[in-house]
């Protein structure tokens, strides 16, 4: 194809800031989520090297206890809130699921567009409570505490009520998309498994959410109108605050990793070259996972006073949910026997989630079982545990969804050398970070402790290095990502080889994706019948 | 003491629980390492030997094996249920408490642990003493919000709870220190909301109940007060050396006159001090959060007039 230097594509064409702020082109509020979540995971991530740094030594070094309560409260809720819930539905699904499936669009256009301005709306409400006294409740919320602390609870609250709304109307906008938009031939057994992954989420997105918001609402009433609903001395009780919060809360852990684990499923065939072994197997293990998702939220309060009975039972559903997501590693590991390896960065992070999301997996087996987890719960056992599946599994997936996309996004390659450099210094620092606290947790070492006895000091100590590590990767990453939009070499419209639709049009797509409708002439994993050449390294 | 190192993971073990808890730990460990060993194995060698070479080729249609993925189905399964009953096991070891155990009530306030001997009359704070090889039951409650009992060497953790009892028991089987925590998140002491239990020979055991139900005999009132201070855990707060805490220092307060937030005035005197012991609520000192919890019921009269008589040595 031959490419035009002043070709139209849905970066210049229509030009003006209106063209952008109002845009309906799901592409671009894409791109808007993309940057705005970037901006949330760099304000979380300073909370982050900010917790570490305190916790180099024991005592006070840079911080009070309350600045680093308010702090960790602030870590946890951006990243997850602000960051981690929209990362890759909202930015790269908006931006790829219409492309994938062949469709000029969402269903919706006007909704995803509000989704998006609701999303900035109760982040600014979230940024609010920064600066009039952060809250220090942990992102969890748990009454009493937090009806009784003097800190800014309810901007906090009422800011991650409204984004929930936003996590709806994006689940809605893309069940209806994934039923209705795809193109004629695009059968359910032929959808990308990215595309299976959303469809799951966004199921999740829309049931469990609304109890958030409930939950949320309740204790926004309960803090302004002392219903007692949550408040022991007017009969409350403040455990039900805790059942109410997971009921949502758990679920939503799948809707982090979910999205995470199609991006993987997409790396694993364009980059071995190889059709995926267990398609459905990999998809519905997905709507497995979402369903079986509800009914675990118990395994988080084992020793909250909650019934043995209860805890029994929440605990063999807990293994249950474990299942389908060690079939999706055995599915993934199985795609690379003779497949045609290339490692290219994205692959690098595909292979880095494996290794990372095992772990992650396997740790989940100690906490699930219920008389570890009596040990384990609330420890800095249950923070690496959760790093890693978080970190370890979708950020890494959303860091390989990002460089796999990145030169169909933007029309332009980043540097190969510095981005494998960024990507080891990632992968170390992440282990050196968050391993140690593994073995500091499950000696005993409780989370959210702004202080801390001396025989923790060496593992803080190595873990606080570790973050550093990781920092370092993360601004190289900055650095060459922006350099690359500039100067960076021009991409070509499949530079990796890959059959799914959006690598059948222009890199950057135009406006309405494609110039020629695709056609349905093989599946999204036909490497055994189609050759595509990689073109770019 | 001797002996008392644990291993990578796990601290030493000192109740009667912590084998099991460990015997679960460890088969997870194992059995995790092992699979997570044959994950890595498989990643490595098929990226080494299905790496690109040369000319990119159609590859072939690989799509299922039912064999091969009821076995991978069928054997985490197993796998996960024999944990599950593992787990299961040993934590209905916990949750049954013996007929013949000493009860103890625990409370948990913000930011400390106090300990009531219900049939001597003792009690203490942040310090749990408790006999060797007697199992004890904890009848836990809290004044505030929610706390957590985590003794690590124990491997036991219950939430501690306003408005309900939560129970919790064990049994010690080696003599010496453990720490305990506090893991349940709660506000600006969280992390100095510590203690320790100290397992002691039921001799020393009785020895010690008698004393701590006595009221520092044979010692000058103030030294009784400076060994109350620690105990009691007025240290958590209060400084003696002048520097800043929750609460306001101990140093040179005596016979100084005392700003309220409400802008009267009081002077320090022993009646001052009496009532702030037992009724902190009435006065708060400018500048200083409502957040002393009342000692009415946990200091005896002797112990009051100790505390007093130590804070007026503190010019």
């Amino acid at each position: 194809m031959s490419e035009a230097v002043a070709e139209k594509n849905y970066l210049n064409d229509p030009k003006g800031w209106k063209s952008w702020v109002f845009t309906l082109d799901h592409k671009r509020i894409g791109i808007l989520y993309l940057a705005s979540i970037t901006a949330a995971f760099f304000l979380g991530g300073v909370f982050a090297v900010l917790i570490r740094l305190e916790l180099l030594n024991p005592g006070q070094d840079l911080m009070g206890p309350d600045t680093y309560n308010q702090i960790f409260t602030l870590h946890g809720a951006v990243m997850i809130f602000l960051f981690i819930i929209p990362s890759i539905p909202a930015a790269l699904g908006n931006f790829f699921l219409p492309l994938l499936i062949g469709a000029k669009d969402v269903a919706f256009p006007r909704l995803n567009l509000a989704s998006y301005y609701i999303y900035v709306f109760g982040s600014m409400f979230a940024v609010y409570s920064i600066f009039t006294g952060a809250v220090d409740t942990g992102w969890t919320f748990y009454t009493p505490y937090s009806t009784e602390t003097q800190t800014s609870v309810i901007p906090m609250t009422l800011g991650a009520f409204i984004l929930g709304f936003s996590s709806i109307f994006t689940g809605l906008n893309f069940i209806v998309t994934i039923h209705k938009m795809r193109i004629p031939g695009m059968t359910w057994y032929k959808l990308p498994l990215f595309v299976w992954a959303l469809y799951a989420t966004a199921i999740i997105q829309v049931v469990a959410t609304p109890v958030l918001g409930i939950t949320l609402l309740l204790l926004i009433f309960e803090r302004v109108f002392s219903v007692g609903i949550f408040n022991p001395d007017m009969g409350g009780d403040p455990v039900l605050f805790q059942h109410f919060f997971w009921f949502y809360s758990h679920p939503a852990v799948y809707i982090m990793i979910l999205p995470g684990m199609g991006i993987i499923s997409e790396l694993i065939a364009t980059f071995s070259h190889k059709k995926i072994f267990g398609y459905k197997a990999i998809a519905f293990s997905s709507l497995g996972i979402a369903f079986i998702s509800f009914l675990v939220w118990g395994h988080h309060m084992f020793v909250s006073g909650q019934s043995e009975l209860a805890a029994m039972i929440f605990s063999f559903l807990t293994f249950l949910v474990g299942i389908p997501s060690g079939i999706k590693v055995f599915n993934w590991i199985t795609t690379l026997y003779k497949g045609q390896i290339h490692f290219d960065t994205p692959m690098l992070y595909a292979l880095s989630f494996l290794f990372l999301f095992t772990i992650g997996g396997l740790t989940g087996i100690f906490l699930g079982a219920l008389a570890t987890d009596v040990h384990l719960h609330d420890t800095y056992f249950v923070v690496a545990h959760f790093h890693y599946v978080m970190m370890g599994g979708t950020v890494m997936a959303f860091l390989g969804g990002l460089h796999y996309w990145w030169p169909k996004m933007f029309g332009k390659m980043y540097n190969h050398f510095w981005s494998v450099i960024a990507m080891i210094l990632v992968f170390v620092g992440f282990n050196v970070t968050f391993f140690s606290q593994f073995i500091l947790g499950s000696q005993g070492m409780p989370r959210r402790y702004y202080n801390y006895l001396d025989q923790f000091q060496p593992l803080h100590a190595f873990s606080t290095i570790g973050s550093w590590i990781l920092g370092a990767g993360f601004i190289i990453m900055a650095i060459y990502l922006i350099h690359s939009l500039f100067k960076g070499r021009k991409a070509s419209d499949n530079p990796w080889g890959g059959l799914t639709f959006e690598w059948a049009t222009g890199s950057p797509p135009p406006h309405h994706n494609f110039k020629v409708t695709p056609k349905m002439t093989h599946g999204p994993y036909d490497y055994d019948k189609v050759l595509v050449e990689q073109t770019d390294y | 003491m001797d002996d008392t190192t644990g291993s990578l993971f796990m601290p030493f073990g000192g109740s009667t629980i912590a084998g099991d808890v460990d015997t679960v730990f460890n088969f997870i460990l194992y059995t995790s390492t092992i699979i997570f060993a044959l994950v890595v194995f498989g990643i490595i060698f098929f990226s080494i030997r299905y790496r690109r070479r040369g000319k990119l080729a159609l590859t072939p249609d690989i799509s299922h094996n039912t064999k091969l993925e009821i076995v991978w189905t069928v054997i985490p399964t197993i796998l996960v249920v024999i944990v599950f009953f593992m787990g299961f096991n040993a934590y209905l070891k916990m949750s049954v408490v013996p007929k013949d155990a000493m009860e103890i009530k625990v409370t948990g306030q913000k930011w400390f642990w106090s300990f009531e001997y219900p049939e001597a009359g003792a009690t203490t704070v942040n310090e749990l003493v408790v006999p060797i090889d007697k199992p004890v039951k904890l009848l836990m409650s809290s004044q505030d919000v929610i706390h957590s009992f985590f003794v690590p060497g124990f491997r036991i953790k219950q939430d501690v709870i306003p408005n309900r009892y939560t129970m919790i028991w064990f049994q010690a089987t080696k003599i010496g220190e453990y720490d305990l925590f506090c893991a349940e998140y709660c506000g600006t002491k969280h992390s100095e909301m510590i203690g320790k239990v100290k397992v002691v020979s039921e001799r020393e055991f009785e020895n010690w109940l008698e004393e701590s139900s006595m009221s520092g005999e044979g010692m000058s009132l103030s030294d009784f007060g400076a060994k109350l201070y620690i105990s009691k855990a007025c240290n958590t707060c209060h400084s003696i050396d002048g520097s800043a805490g929750n609460g306001p220092t101990f140093k040179g307060i005596f016979g100084k006159q005392v700003t309220f937030d409400d802008g009267s005035q009081a002077m320090v005197d022993e009646n001052y001090i009496r009532k702030s012991i037992l009724n902190p609520q009435t006065n708060i000192v400018a500048g200083y959060q409502n957040i002393m919890p009342t000692f009415q019921g946990l200091l005896k009269e002797r112990e009051v007039d100790a505390l007093i008589a130590y804070i007026k040595t503190l010019e």
